[in-house]
């Protein structure tokens, strides 16, 4: 017997701890319209399942919490029942010796009291009525209500112009999703139960990179009926095309003098082609939209006259204004703006950073956007200040990887605190404050404080400030508009309040956000407009989706999109992702399990065919 | 076409067949529960999985598609452990007291469950307990249900009622009425389509045998039933004998064997009814502005539910005139207790009917023509008449034709297909032709408005009368109907609607065959009936002129309004 050996796992071990990683998986999955209450009693019983019995407050204390939940759920309840669940919880939490029931206990208290209404319907009820609502994951996590498994498909039967006339049912700017779209459906994708999340925005991709030039679908009949719509930005855009198609005749102002908004003037033509945006316009535009551009409301025309002239109006202005840091010199020569220098980028003007340090500070998308076009306006050094981790940037990993490989440095867990001058009033260094990660706050996010190390000089010729847009509501507001925290405050619907026949949405209401919302946005107010405006056009696709087959169940990598070589795509602005070949999207698309085919989707029909 | 092989045997199929279908193309079977044609294609019973080459788990072959060079064994080892075990546990959660379950002998799962061969459960048994108002026409044995779906979708697809739905998550799941709420306080139609396309005895009709037993064994009650025109063409069906092999004479030969005192029939109603909805679709014409348009029938119960539930705004329009088998009640009660000297209240009327509805219709608390009895007093729906015959071990088949006994047991041609969809419509017309133009059209001129769910619509002139009629049978169709009258897009002086696709044929109250729609076949035999009828006009019934110049006076007459009409919107 030897005193010490080394430590290796068995085969039972080894198979708890595979369970577990599937567990991680699923539990992102999750399916989170399922019955709170059940779905608390499932969490305790695993648990409990993890406790080792020694204490009171895990050993009985998690099981008689499962009893109650059982009483809940079999109808033996009544609402003083839920008080002594959160009591019974609280008490175990307070007094338990490890985390393994602490904790349980914990999320459970939290659970009910976040769930408490819902806890006393189900008692009233004797059910739990609201159950499976949700029928395909991927189509309810998109605001647009894409035709996912629908469009993945066609593009698995090579129906690529089938694909981009499905998407445009939902969303009329397929080809921007394609490359821009957050992808907010693939959290969810129940794929991720087997192995990982189907690359969605990838088979998007596939559909417009291969698809055939598709014309839009043809309008209905003329209303007679005139909208305006106010920005010429994604949101703006949407409405303008469904109601187009509705048969309403539209009429877009857009302030600057090309249509797109953020889509031109946010996002850099490396990560969006500008003339793949342009095939995206010039679809919606085919409607026959008339587009008066370098028109600002609220200089060239006012709110008021285009309630007048209209018989609708939707407001989609965007957030395009630049926030301020507050800090001192920060009205420094060569500090910018976010918004300024990827407008100019817009506008097709390069600024020459050749040789410069430059310091981007925030931690967004919009930052690494600035930080890889600083990269290719020839900057010596781009270091991106923020002050969190890493891994607490907003801003998607993919993106924070492309910049990292394309040379940007991240300095984190660095407080800006003032810019200081040189004799000439030009940007010298930034001091900044080191701090260390630290408690978490309400949600979870962990909080930075300060540490005890020294203030510390960046040294840089250039700042440019990426914390955040702002909503040019001034107009707005003094025309009788409410505004509501820096944002106009529309209705859910798109309406008003008081102001009959005006809608708004996109940035301007939600703040800043993904292209999705924005065409979200647009969709809900051009269908609200179209009722409002006394009609009930409504928006359908005939394209035949391919029926389900079951030779996708079979583990299997994702396919994902990769960038040009970092080393010669930071020289120029050309685009940087490649699409997929035709062979990984056809295999990448058998892998969608086809939820609106299979499970809760085949019972209510998986789809909606019409808005 | 795609070509496959199932079990060895090439086969041929245009795309898009299923498996089933294609197995089924070659006479090879697989069981199937959740599975309805069109309505329930959801593979939620896994029972019939089989194996196809190359796919590691098991196809469900309802919902999946023959692809070409596809090979497919429908009972290979592999299957059929898959589908025993799932058979199984679906017992596990079905209470099995098959010998008094009302679908012992028409119950799908017994059926599989026997032809796999399974004599016992593995599992434990847990079925789920529930309390159901047993008061009200529908029935539900939460203990039998298999959540197989069929009744969801069937009353969202077909009658877009969408009373059922689906509640809790897990192994709580199950299927309730909508929101939750008790059954009588839904908007179910009571039209029973639910329970004749449940595969098991999860959905059943209220059972009122023993209540009409009592009546005929109490010697100071005399008994009256009535015999709805679609019971005639269905009960056959009971006794697993062709429509041809027993008649409905023998079927009056043994209703008296049972006992009961007089046989009479719903069609001497229906020619009644025609008389009196005829004369007020005539009325209503000629005073065309005081009235909403159409005017719809009203001899179908679920149809007046539904437009009570759903477009409560326009029960006005439906004709005022009782349903055939109320009308029958209410001279029964009346006209006839008087003729044999019998208080209404030692005389029990009992219809026998192929509808769940007309148990609920029976019970509105207006349907008393003597103010303290209701008219008709109880319903037995087909099926449970044909439990009585088989109770009394009457062979049908061997029986004697016996007369219905008079006067309420004549009925014209016209009467018997109001068990069809179409039927209403047609002996309506036949009537109203006669009573504008003083002389009868040939019987079948209006024909085409035979059919079972579509819509068909027929424009009528006589003697420069426009009549635009429509039928449609289903509530999904009425929907539809009703949504194209009120935004404008049709224009409709006359509707026909039946709750059940194909009529009174396909009711909720007639003979069960899982996976079979028997109304076409059922109203063929009630048209070869209409055919071969000495009096194909409802007009010509005698007994009905007597009771008119006996009794009533004339169609909508104040003693007919008083007996033979109603308000729709007055029920409870």
């Amino acid at each position: 017997m030897s005193r010490l050996e080394i430590k290796k796992s068995d085969a039972v071990q080894k198979s708890v701890e595979r369970m577990y990683e599937v567990l991680e998986r699923r539990m992102i999955a999750g399916a989170i319209d399922s019955c709170p209450a059940d779905f608390h009693l499932g969490f305790l019983k695993m648990c409990h399942a993890q406790t080792c019995g020694k204490c009171t407050t895990c050993r009985i204390g998690l099981r008689q919490l499962q009893n109650l939940l059982t009483d809940v759920l079999e109808n033996r309840a009544t609402v003083e029942t839920l008080d002594l669940i959160r009591d019974t919880a609280k008490s175990i939490y307070e007094s338990a010796d490890c985390a393994i029931g602490y904790e349980a206990a914990r999320m459970v208290y939290h659970g009910v009291t976040e769930c408490y209404d819902d806890y006393v319907r189900y008692i009233e009820n004797g059910g739990y009525v609201d159950a499976t609502k949700i029928s395909v994951p991927c189509v309810d996590a998109c605001p647009a209500d894409v035709d996912i498994p629908g469009y993945v498909a066609l593009v698995g039967e090579g129906r690529y112009e089938d694909a981009v006339r499905l998407i445009r049912k939902d969303n009329p700017f397929p080809t921007t999703c394609a490359y821009v779209c957050e992808h907010p459906c693939e959290r969810k994708c129940r794929r991720r139960i087997i192995d990982s999340p189907i690359n969605i925005r990838g088979l998007k991709r596939a559909a417009v990179d291969y698809a055939a030039k598709t014309p839009a679908e043809k309008c209905a009949p003329s209303t007679g009926k005139k909208v305006a719509v106010i920005g010429g930005g994604p949101s703006g855009l949407s409405a303008a095309y469904y109601l187009s198609l509705m048969g309403h005749k539209v009429t877009v102002f857009e302030e600057k003098p090309k249509l797109g908004g953020m889509l031109r003037y946010g996002i850099p033509s490396y990560r969006f082609p500008r003339e793949k945006l342009q095939e995206d316009i010039d679809v919606i535009l085919s409607l026959g939209v008339e587009v008066r551009r370098n028109t600002k409301v609220g200089k060239d025309i006012t709110i008021q006259a285009l309630i007048l002239q209209y018989d609708a109006v939707y407001i989609a202005i965007g957030a395009q204004v630049d926030k301020k840091m507050g800090i001192e010199g920060e009205d420094a020569k060569n500090v910018i703006s976010a918004v300024d220098l990827l407008d100019k980028i817009g506008h097709d003007e390069f600024p020459d950073f050749t040789g410069e340090n430059v310091v981007i500070l925030g931690g967004g998308n919009v930052a690494m956007d600035c930080a890889r076009s600083a990269v290719r306006l020839g900057a010596a050094r781009t270091t991106i200040v923020y002050r969190r981790r890493q891994e607490d940037m907003p801003a998607l990993p993919a993106e924070v990887e492309s910049a990292i490989a394309e040379g940007v440095e991240i300095k984190s867990l660095m407080v800006p605190l003032r810019i200081e001058k040189d004799e000439n009033g030009a940007v010298k260094a930034l001091w900044a404050k080191p701090q260390m990660i630290s408690r978490c706050d309400r949600k979870g996010r962990p909080s930075p404080k300060d540490s005890s190390k020294p203030e510390v000089a960046i040294p840089c010729d250039r700042v440019i400030v990426a914390i955040g847009q702002n909503i040019d509501y001034k107009h707005f507001e003094s025309s009788g508009i409410e505004v509501k925290r820096g944002v106009i405050d529309a209705l859910d619907d798109g309406m008003i309040r008081d102001k009959e026949g005006v809608f708004a949405g996109g940035d301007c209401v939600t703040g800043p956000a993904t292209v999705i919302r924005a065409i979200e946005g647009g969709k809900v107010a051009a269908a609200n407009i179209d009722s409002f405006l006394g009609f009930n056009h409504m928006i359908s696709c005939d394209v035949e989706i391919p029926a389900g087959h079951v030779r996708n169940r079979i583990p299997c990598g994702r396919v994902s999109l990769v960038e040009r070589e970092a080393c010669e795509r930071r020289c120029d602005f050309e685009g940087v992702e490649l699409g997929m070949s035709e062979e990984e999207a056809a295999q990448e698309a058998s892998r969608c399990l086809r939820c609106d085919y299979y499970g809760y989707g085949s019972l209510k029909g998986g789809r909606t065919t019409q808005w | 076409m795609v070509n496959a092989t199932i079990n060895g045997r090439a086969v041929s199929v245009p795309e898009g067949t299923t498996i089933m279908e294609a197995a089924a193309q070659v006479g090879i079977t697989i069981p199937k529960l959740c599975y309805l044609k069109d309505i329930n294609e959801i593979g939620a019973c896994r029972v019939c999985a089989v194996e196809v080459e190359g796919i590691d788990q098991l196809v469900t072959s309802c919902n999946h598609e023959v692809e070409e060079g596809m090979v497919i064994h429908t009972s290979s080892p592999k299957a059929r452990k898959a589908r025993k075990t799932n058979v199984q546990l679906i017992l596990s959660q079905h209470r099995m007291n098959c010998p008094i379950c009302l679908r012992n002998g028409t119950c799908t799962l017994q059926e599989i469950a026997g032809n796999m061969g399974i004599l016992s459960v593995p599992y434990p048994e847990e079925c789920e307990k529930y309390n159901w108002d047993s008061s009200f026409p529908i029935i539900r044995d939460a203990s039998k249900c298999i959540k197989c779906m069929r009744c969801v979708n069937i009353c969202e697809r077909v009658q877009t009622l969408g009373v059922w739905e689906v509640i809790n998550t897990g192994y709580r799941t199950t299927i309730h009425v909508k929101d939750n709420q008790p059954i009588a306080e839904s908007n179910c139609a009571a039209c029973g389509q639910c329970v004749t396309h449940c595969p098991v005895g999860a959905l059943t009709v209220r059972k009122d045998g023993n209540a009409v037993f009592e009546a005929l064994d109490d010697p100071e009650i005399t008994t009256v039933v009535q015999i709805a025109p679609a019971v005639r063409v269905a009960f056959c069906e009971s006794l697993g004998l062709p429509q041809e092999a027993v008649t409905t004479g023998q079927l009056v030969a043994a209703l008296k064997q049972i006992g009961f005192d007089y046989v009479f029939d719903t069609n001497f109603g229906a020619d009644l009814t025609i008389m009196e909805e005829g004369s007020e679709l005539l009325e209503r014409l000629s005073h065309r502005e005081k009235y909403q348009w159409p005017m719809f029938t009203s001899c179908c119960p679920g149809w007046v539910r539904f437009l009570r539930s759903e477009y409560p705004d326009m029960v006005g329009q439906l004709s005022t005139a009782k349903s055939p088998q109320q009308m029958f009640g209410a001279v029964a009660k009346t006209y006839f207790a008087e003729k044999i000297g019998v208080s209404p209240d030692k005389l029990c009327v009992v219809s026998i009917m192929p509808c769940s509805a007309k148990k609920y219709e029976c019970s509105v608390s207006c349907m008393t023509a003597d103010g303290s009895t209701p008219d008709v007093d109880f319903v037995m729906i087909t099926r449970e008449i044909m439990r009585f015959v088989k109770m009394a071990y009457i062979h049908v088949e061997d029986l004697p034709d016996l007369p219905f006994d008079n006067p309420l047991g004549s009925g014209t041609g016209a009467a018997v297909i109001f068990g069809a969809s179409g039927g209403v419509m047609e002996a309506a017309l036949r009537s109203a032709y006669f009573l504008l133009m003083g002389k009868n059209i040939e019987p079948e001129a209006f024909k085409e408005v035979r059919g079972l769910t579509d819509r068909r619509e027929l424009e009528v002139d006589v003697a420069g009368n426009k009549l635009r009629c429509a039928v449609v049978s289903s509530l999904g169709e009425a929907r539809k109907l009703i949504e194209d009258v009120r935004a404008g897009r049709c224009e409709y002086d006359f509707v026909e609607v039946m709750a059940c696709p194909g009529g009174c044929a396909g009711g909720g109250g007639q003979p069960i065959k899982d996976g079979e729609e028997r109304a076409a076949q059922r109203a063929a035999g009630l048209y070869r009936l209409d055919k071969g009828s000495a009096l194909r006009y409802s007009h010509e019934n005698p007994d009905v002129r007597t009771l008119y110049k006996e009794f009533l006076g004339s169609p909508m007459s104040h003693k007919a309004h008083e007996l033979l009409h109603t308000d729709q919107s007055q029920w409870d």
